[in-house]
């Protein structure tokens, strides 16, 4: 999964990185657990684009095994 | 075909212009709106505000106003509850000061009391002693070390060391090598551009009563884009259960993202609290620009890379918002959306957030946005015009489509750029000669347009009409759209159905009214309630005629046998089945909750003619048309309306809107003789072009259209003025005296 670029310093540098996970729930808690200075971002809260389409808090959003996942901030709008 | 089908359908009712439910009640003075709201025994609630940008509060007195006649409530911060989460404190924070006043009009106490004269006198009886401290209102000062610092320690750990303590956020998105991009271009151009905050400038002022009886049961009626925000954020706020607060969304004089939070209703409930009487609370206009939110102020950075036949090779921008004096992420949005409109084989955006002494923050359609695509877009026209390329050509040539992976990460879908491009392109607009002294801009827009959580109620009543309960203030049309849904999914007419709002304790959490989501959302969301009760109906039928439910199929408004096997029964109309309800199983309802998503980005392209008065420096709009992808029109009206709106306040964000403080701190412009938004007399009528390219997301194919509108008059605009004065631009607002500076500057 790609992650936006001021997240990469806490995912060793980089800008994609691998976990295994079937939904968002799984992908955000095998990110936290791989890389503990992602979750205080986790935690205020991310958005996903499971190919395409931004997901918020969607804990369950079933993930293909051959998605694009983009983590991306949470979405505001007005 | 399936209920659940996204297939390719023919409108009946959807995509007509029936007239707007409520009309009438609106032009006859009829509609309840924030202020309009009043109780037995209700007090008037007054706010006292810092007149310093930046102090230290000392101390607050207020016995002399707790004796006073006819006041019956004193408040400051200490009658609030303890927040622990961060955000919703800085909420708390913001709707009344705890130790230090953070800006000037920051609110510091208040007072309910029998009569505004009163709680005016009561106000004046409060003794409050400030320390002022320095202050900055200045983004890029603030971002300085040696800065004034606004609030110590509320840096998130992405931050690098080194910034002022006012630096709170850092982002980067991109993807590319861009040192090798830029090695590529023929021609790269780099400008800095400032952009002034501009407050959402809706008609109608905050306003609430509140009412709070001695066992902590409590209602409020307010005007919001969010009743079960608002509910949320006040009880956490007065440290009560969401259950015993009730929130009533009143009908609402403007909005536009500023009224997607809370500042006057835990000040009410708290009032009304101590005096045990109901507390009625209505800004005035001078407190809306002081105390409520602008959009963050900005200043960007941006390089473009390009080669001679107009190709990016590739592109960067720095920006440094500013969100007030609470930290705001608000320039994440505007550095993925900056280059959203561009394949681009190199791309990098770097964002901040500092703080500053200014009012907290608010969205405004498309918030952060405007001001990255402003800067984006006078680049490229900038390298149009040296390059000597038509600038709708450029765009065309770079233009995202589907496949593309956009500068903010995710690979696009079906997306309406190309198509909205080429209908510019095509339009006698683009091909009309222009007179002497007189220049056309263009720029694309973007955004990005969410779902999120929705819950619907559709109650199909005895006579065949139905009622649909949601829970999201109308505040551009909603319901008349979904009532459309409704009719259009039920196959019964639109005028058989009434949709109504919610309070909070009548239906399940709504969201905000925001991101462009309700049309979308709330629309998915009565569809989806609407088949469900189409299978009661069925069922109705099938026990009515004997045979199995799965024999039973909806068309066109009446329960039919599937088919020749399942007999030979004449339709049963949805007002047949209605009428046997209480005989055949008692009411019927459909009611759907999800978190929705799937929403469709959305591009918009907007083109201007304009002319400049080289003596004053005043810019005259001549024409101006809007071309917008939003997906299926489902009240083609109230779409131009949301095109035509955000245009007309692009324009006032681009000629004239901003927040101008003294060397005090202190805003100078509280008001609409100073703050000066557009008015009929200086606009032209504003034409429309709707694409209807179809969201995938959605089985009528809805995007959200409210937002999009107001991100490309910016650049449109400023392009235009650098065109027909020959001197690019670089500063918004493009007020008379700016452009006139510039044009004496050129020589």
């Amino acid at each position: 999964m790609l992650l936006w670029g001021s997240l990469r310093s806490f995912a060793d540098g980089r800008a994609e990185v691998e976990v295994e996970a079937s939904t968002f729930k799984e992908v955000l808690d095998r990110l936290a657990e791989a890389y503990p200075g992602l979750r205080p971002q986790i935690a205020r809260g991310v958005s996903m684009a499971l190919d395409g389409r931004v997901y918020r808090e969607a804990w369950f959003a079933p993930i293909k095994p051959d998605s694009e996942v983009v983590l991306m901030p949470y979405m505001q709008g007005g | 075909m399936a209920l659940d089908s996204n297939g390719k359908r023919v409108f009946k009712v959807v995509g007509t212009r029936p007239a707007r439910p409520d009309g009438v009640d609106k032009v006859t003075g009829r509609a309840l709106y924030g202020a309009d709201v009043s109780a037995p025994g209700m007090l008037v609630g007054r706010i006292l505000r810092s007149p310093h940008a930046h102090a230290r509060i000392v101390s607050i007195d207020t016995s002399a106003a707790e004796a006073m006649q006819g006041v019956k409530a004193v408040i400051t911060s200490r009658d609030f509850a303890v927040v622990e989460d961060a955000s919703t404190r800085d909420v708390q924070v913001n709707c009344m000061a705890d130790g230090k006043a953070l800006y000037d009009g920051h609110a510091v106490a208040a007072v309910a009391a029998t009569s505004a004269a009163v709680a005016k006198a009561a106000l004046k009886a409060i003794k409050v002693i400030y320390e002022v401290l320095p202050h900055v209102t200045d983004v890029d000062a603030a971002m300085k070390a040696g800065s004034p610092v606004v609030q110590a320690s509320r840096a998130v750990e992405n931050v690098p060391k080194g910034f002022s303590e006012n630096v709170t956020h850092h982002c980067e998105f991109g993807h590319g090598d861009v040192a090798a991009g830029f090695a590529k271009a023929d021609k790269i151009v780099s400008r800095s551009f400032k952009t002034a905050a501009t407050h959402q400038g809706y008609i109608e002022p905050h306003a609430c009563l509140a009412s709070m009886t001695s066992d902590g049961k409590a209602d409020l009626w307010c005007c919001t884009q969010g009743q079960f925000n608002v509910r949320s954020l006040c009880a956490s706020i007065m440290g009560m259960e969401a259950s015993q607060l009730r929130v009533t969304a009143s009908e609402i004089g403007g909005g536009f993202g500023g009224k997607t939070t809370v500042f006057i209703e835990p000040v009410a409930l708290a009032l009304s609290k101590k005096a045990g009487r109901p507390v009625k609370v209505v800004m005035t206009r001078d407190e809306v620009f002081k105390a409520t939110g602008p959009t963050v102020s900005t200043s960007i950075d941006v390089k473009i890379g390009m080669t001679k036949d107009g190709r990016i090779t590739a592109a960067e921008a720095h920006m440094r918002y500013s969100g007030g004096a609470f930290p705001c992420g608000t320039v994440d949005m505007g550095a993925m959306a900056g280059f959203a409109a561009y394949d681009l084989p190199a791309v990098r955006t770097y964002g901040w957030n500092a703080l500053t002494n200014r009012p907290k923050e608010a969205a405004y359609r498309a918030p952060g946005a405007p001001q990255a695509i402003y800067a984006v877009e006078s680049v490229v026209d900038e390298l149009c015009q040296v390059l000597k390329l038509d600038p709708l050509d450029v765009r065309l040539l770079n233009a995202a489509r589907k496949g593309t992976q956009s500068s903010y990460g995710p690979v696009f879908d079906d997306i309406g750029l190309v198509a909205t491009l080429e209908a510019a392109k095509a339009h006698p607009h683009y091909h009309a000669p222009l007179g002497a002294g007189q220049a056309r801009g263009l720029s694309c827009g973007f955004w990005f347009n969410f779902g999120g959580n929705t819950c619907v109620s559709l109650n199909v009543n005895t006579d065949g009409t139905v009622g649909v309960t949601e829970g999201n203030p109308d505040i551009g049309g909603s319901r008349a759209s979904i009532s459309l849904m409704a009719a259009e999914e039920l196959g019964i007419p639109y005028d058989r159905i009434r949709t109504i709002i919610a309070d909070t304790a009548s239906l399940g959490h709504n969201d905000v009214t925001d991101g462009s989501r309700v049309t979308f959302s709330v629309g998915l969301a009565t569809i989806k309630a609407a088949q469900d009760a189409i299978r009661k109906m069925c069922g109705r039928a099938a026990k009515i005629w004997g045979i199995d439910e799965e024999a039973v199929e909806w068309i066109d408004g009446a329960a039919v046998p599937a088919g020749p096997n399942a007999g030979k029964f004449p339709p049963m109309s949805l007002a047949e089945i209605a009428a046997v309800s209480f005989q055949t199983g008692g009411p019927i309802a459909g009611h759907h909750e999800f978190n929705a998503d799937g929403a469709g980005v959305s591009f918009g392209v907007h083109l201007v003619d304009l002319e400049v008065d080289k003596e004053t420096g005043a810019t005259k709009i001549l024409r101006y048309t809007v071309f917008q992808d939003a997906g299926k029109a489902v009240h083609p009206a109230y779409v131009e309306g949301q095109m035509q709106g955000g245009a007309v306040q692009g324009i006032g964000w681009a000629l004239n809107e901003e927040y101008i403080y003294g060397a005090d701190g202190r805003l100078q412009n509280a008001g609409f003789l100073d703050y000066r938004v557009p008015v009929a007399s200086d606009l032209p009528m504003i034409d429309t072009v709707i694409l209807e390219i179809p969201n995938p997301g959605h089985p009528y194919g809805v995007r959200g259209v409210g937002e999009t509108p107001i991100v490309p008059p910016l650049a449109a605009i400023s392009n235009g003025v650098s065109r027909a004065t020959g001197v690019r631009m670089s500063e918004l607002p493009m007020s008379p005296p700016r452009v006139l500076k510039a044009i004496m500057a050129r020589g």
